[in-house]
């Protein structure tokens, strides 16, 4: 168990390197820097802060300083943010972020595993129908497009919950876009889990539970439902993945101070270390989240064994 | 689970029977034609589709308007017939019924575009690995692992935010991004493929790898990859549509019905229609899509129904 | 048909709706079962025998609906409501399946999969439960059952796992065990223990056994009573010595005649009979077996015959008189 996560996190350190190394490079290879819009800085100003930010040493040497303080935990100061370190920003953000992000995951998995269940035993009868339709409009419906039409419906026209903002500790903030959010994720989850708990109540070992004289809540919460789980327990790695990247939109749409609105605004403002930062944190997030998922799927599944 | 379909190879009474008299079979194909037919969801997707395609080639010459037009004197009108704005104007006056469709064009474009480059990296990619198997094998899919937990979508955001705003661009990143899972079921069916007596046959009688690959064993993916196909483009259509909304994609005055989105989520509370016209037809677009490829799956694997 | 059989079959038809039309499986099926007794249903793939057994327990696939009547304990089990029907099957009427390796749950241990049986049926405590549940697993030999009931499926053999599917079916001590096919899918030396264990049990409990095979060979060494159906149509049915010393059916006869035997003097090749399982899609008019048969007359080819009985055990369906069989 324990080598298992050992080995599981040696196996990261080439992906983490890519990523570094390939965000790295293409931040700096672009044209442009990150003092170009402040015109009037005095080019002896400008040195001193390519000094200060070390931009003025060799491109290699950057890179290296900048692996060394990675591991050692440091993001390094942000360009535009100037009185915030890196890390400082990301945490500020992460909060947010994780708290729309990990709403929105936990909502879609139980709404879409429910919806799931309940069109697979309803199968092609109209609640099966009614179900999966709906499941295809949120899929084929972006979120960019739910969440202004949600704006427009619940913040504008009923007024229910502010059209955005992360102001007041209010719950009203979040629902928007947790829902605009999950709303695709619910409708993956639903289909998914409808196709393999169908599968799973086609399985011999059902039809033994049924002889064997179990009522069928007993079949299907006690012998179906861990089954035709996992696959959408596999499908939660990509998910969360997917949701981080949603939610740059959202948090643009609803005006929400997380981590990828900084990451945008980053970007625009050549801001090398904020960027990089979210990226590689991102990344990290990632095979984290997988790996996680991984054990988890090992302590569902009997036949999985870690040595 | 009928045990009409049953056949254990331990059948005794398999003696029984006589083997020289075979049941008149359908091929995969037929059956999946048939089946596909049955479909009314996928085939109404299709004929919308088909409309949507002809409406966005040739809807614009309906409209005595062009799409860069700016009719001062209807600034951010709600559709009329009378002004031949059908579907109103934007902010700048311009007409609304010939951007949207102007912006479905590149969205499709984009779409199939993109769709074709990842299939060609994915196939090429993944055919060569599950073909040679081994330590080459190994080492083109340790490659695909380590660009799969790229957190892609912000390479993409950087790529567009750095390198300025152009089309081609788009094409490479989005298809760049999808090979991936192309590549990696291509390679699933090609071994299990390679086992196959066709392939077998081809290899005792000398054929080159790379003419086994793209004889014997690329046309054999032809199922999976029509699936794929019709899933990835609206995913792809999905991505440009992200970017424009973000306004990193496809520039003024050329649209996309991303960048139509997001004017028209900005300027709804006064003009709603610009937000309306272009993420239904979107969404439409999407809709069909993933119903036909739906359907596709369905009729080439219908263990689900 | 007496009044004291633990089971009747009455006229039993099963049928499918599928993409091609309607297919009948199982097409008039009449039996009975005395308390004890052990009858074989014999039959090629296609022949109905398993959707005999599934729709006798209630256990036909969605598109599946059975008609006619089925009496166990005063009961027809057709009509139950599932709350009733749950009440017989596993209690009364317990179930072995042909693959061992997929009919067990693989997310759960043994223990869990024995006690519930257990613990809905007869209202046992968990820990009861689990003490009689170690109790069958040693009656079906299988060894250290008290360590070994705390495992998952996939840490047994194949032929363990049919002995712990034939636990699970014993459990609470039925009346009726249906087996279908419980050694297809098992090694030829696994085969003969698993058999060798269903006939100690039934000695041992007095246990009814249908049992489900197309294999003559397990007929013979466990049931008193054959079966022997094709295209979902009962063919003949008799005393086992019957069957084997006088078949009375042309389909019987070709069975008999295509199973190898070690005293075969004279015939060096084995007899197989012409044709291919019927397509039950399209059945023929009369006898289904009518365009494999031997024997065949016009009257064969236009009207189904019925099964007629001889005397209380013994009935055939077929139109040609037995002295006129080749």
């Amino acid at each position: 168990m324990l080598r298992y996560a050992l080995r599981r996190l040696v196996g990261a350190i080439p992906t983490l390197l890519v990523l570094i190394t390939l965000a790295f490079f293409m931040i700096r290879v672009a044209p442009g820097g990150p003092f170009d819009s402040e015109k009037s800085l005095p080019p002896e100003i400008e040195a001193n802060l390519n000094e200060a930010y070390h931009l003025d040493e060799p491109l290699w040497q950057q890179y290296l300083r900048y692996m060394g303080n990675i591991l050692q935990g440091d993001f390094g100061p942000s360009f535009q943010y100037r009185e915030y370190s890196v890390n400082e920003l990301i945490a500020q953000g992460f909060s947010v972020s994780l708290t729309i992000g990990g709403t929105a995951l936990l909502v879609a998995l139980l709404v879409g595993c429910t919806l799931g269940i309940i069109a697979a035993l309803r199968q092609n009868r109209p609640t099966d129908y009614a179900v999966m339709t709906l499941a295809m409009t949120g899929i084929s419906i972006p979120n960019f497009v739910v969440a202004p039409l949600l704006i427009l419906a619940f913040a504008v026209g009923l007024g229910w919950f502010p059209a955005g903002g992360w102001e007041g500790d209010s719950l009203a903030k979040i629902v928007l876009p947790v829902i605009a959010l999950a709303l695709p994720y619910i409708a993956y989850i639903s289909r998914l889990m409808r196709s393999s708990m169908i599968e799973t109540l086609r399985s011999n070992y059902i039809r033994t539970a049924r002889a064997k004289g179990m009522p069928e809540r007993v079949v299907i919460l006690r012998h179906a439902l861990k089954p035709a789980f996992m696959p959408v327990l596999s499908f939660l790695g990509p998910a969360a993945a997917a949701i981080i990247t949603g939610s740059v939109v959202i948090e643009m749409i609803f005006g929400i101070p997380g981590l990828g609105r900084y990451f945008v605004q980053g970007a625009l403002n050549r801001d090398y270390t904020l960027v990089m930062g979210v990226v590689v944190f991102y990344g990290i997030l990632i095979i984290l989240f997988n790996f996680i998922v991984d054990l988890l799927y090992g302590a569902l599944d009997p036949k999985v064994r870690y040595d | 689970m009928t045990d009409v379909q049953t056949t254990s190879p331990a059948d005794a009474v398999a003696a029984v029977t006589d083997p020289t008299q075979d049941i008149a079979g359908r091929s995969l194909w037929q059956d999946a034609w048939r089946r596909l037919r049955a479909n009314r969801a996928a085939l109404t997707a299709v004929a919308l589709l088909s409309v949507m395609t002809l409406l966005v080639l040739f809807g614009p010459m309906l409209s005595p308007y062009d799409f860069d037009y700016t009719d001062w004197d209807n600034v951010s009108v709600a559709p009329s017939f009378a002004s031949g704005h059908y579907f109103g104007t934007d902010f700048v006056g311009r007409d609304l019924f010939v951007r949207t469709l102007e912006g479905g064009r590149i969205s499709l474009l984009i779409g199939v575009v993109a769709t074709l480059v990842s299939l060609v990296i994915g196939i090429s990619w993944g055919a060569t690995a599950g073909y040679l198997g081994g330590r080459i094998d190994n080492v083109m899919m340790r490659i695909v692992d380590i660009l799969y937990a790229m957190p892609f979508m912000f390479f993409v955001i950087l790529l567009m935010v750095f390198f300025g705003r152009n089309i081609l661009l788009i094409f490479i990143a989005i298809g760049a991004i999808n090979w991936l899972d192309m590549a990696r079921i291509v390679r699933g069916q090609t071994i299990s493929l390679k086992q196959r007596e066709f392939v077998e046959a081809a290899v005792a009688c000398g054929v080159s790898s790379r003419r086994i690959i793209f004889r014997h064993i690329v046309p054999n993916l032809l199922g999976v990859v029509a699936v794929y196909v019709t899933l990835t483009i609206p995913q792809v259509i999905l991505v440009e549509s992200f970017l424009s909304f973000l306004g990193l994609g496809v520039q003024e005055p050329y649209t996309s019905w991303g960048a139509l989105v997001n004017e028209g989520a900005q300027q709804m509370e006064s003009a709603v229609w610009m937000l309306i016209f272009p993420a239904s037809f979107l969404a439409l677009t999407l809709f069909c899509f993933n119903f036909i490829g739906d359907g596709l799956r369905d009729a080439l694997d219908p263990k689900d129904r | 048909m007496s009044a004291n059989n633990l089971l009747e079959v009455h006229n039993l038809r099963v049928r499918f709706a599928t993409q091609d039309g309607e297919v009948e499986a199982v097409n008039g099926v009449n039996f009975s079962l005395a308390p004890g007794e052990t009858l074989g249903i014999v039959g090629e793939s296609g022949s109905g025998k398993s959707q005999t057994v599934l729709a006798i327990m209630g256990l036909l696939a969605g598109n599946g609906q059975a008609s006619g009547k089925v009496v166990f304990g005063g009961k027809d089990l057709l009509t139950l409501g599932s709350r009733e029907l749950n009440a017989v099957r596993g209690a009364n009427i317990g179930m072995i399946f042909q693959d061992p390796m997929t009919s067990l749950n693989p997310f759960l241990r043994i223990s869990t999969q024995l006690t519930e049986s257990l613990v809905a049926h007869r209202g046992m405590s968990k820990k009861e439960a689990l003490a009689r549940a170690v109790e069958v697993l040693d009656a079906v030999h299988i060894p250290d059952a008290k360590n070994r009931v705390h495992y998952y499926p996939h840490e047994f053999s194949g032929g363990m796992r049919q002995r712990v599917m034939i636990a699970m079916a014993l459990l609470c001590k039925p009346q009726l065990i249906i087996a279908d096919e419980p050694t297809t899918a098992l090694d030829v030396t696994v085969q003969a223990q698993i058999l060798a264990l269903l006939d100690e049990l039934k000695r041992d409990f007095g246990v009814a056994i249908i049992l489900i095979t197309h294999d003559l060979g397990v007929v013979a060494g466990l049931c008193e009573k054959v079966m022997v159906m094709y295209g979902g149509q009962v063919m003949e049915c008799a005393p086992l010595d019957d069957i084997f010393a006088h078949p009375r059916h042309p389909y019987t006869r070709g069975l008999l005649r295509s199973v190898p035997r070690l005293d075969g003097a004279g015939e060096t090749r084995l007899a197989t009979i012409p044709g291919n399982p019927p397509d039950l899609l399209h059945l023929p008019v009369g006898c289904p077996f009518s365009p494999r048969c031997p024997d065949v007359r016009d009257l064969c080819r236009s009207d189904r015959p019925l099964l007629r009985y001889q005397d209380a055990d013994s009935a055939r369906a077929c139109h040609v008189p037995v002295e006129e069989l080749t």
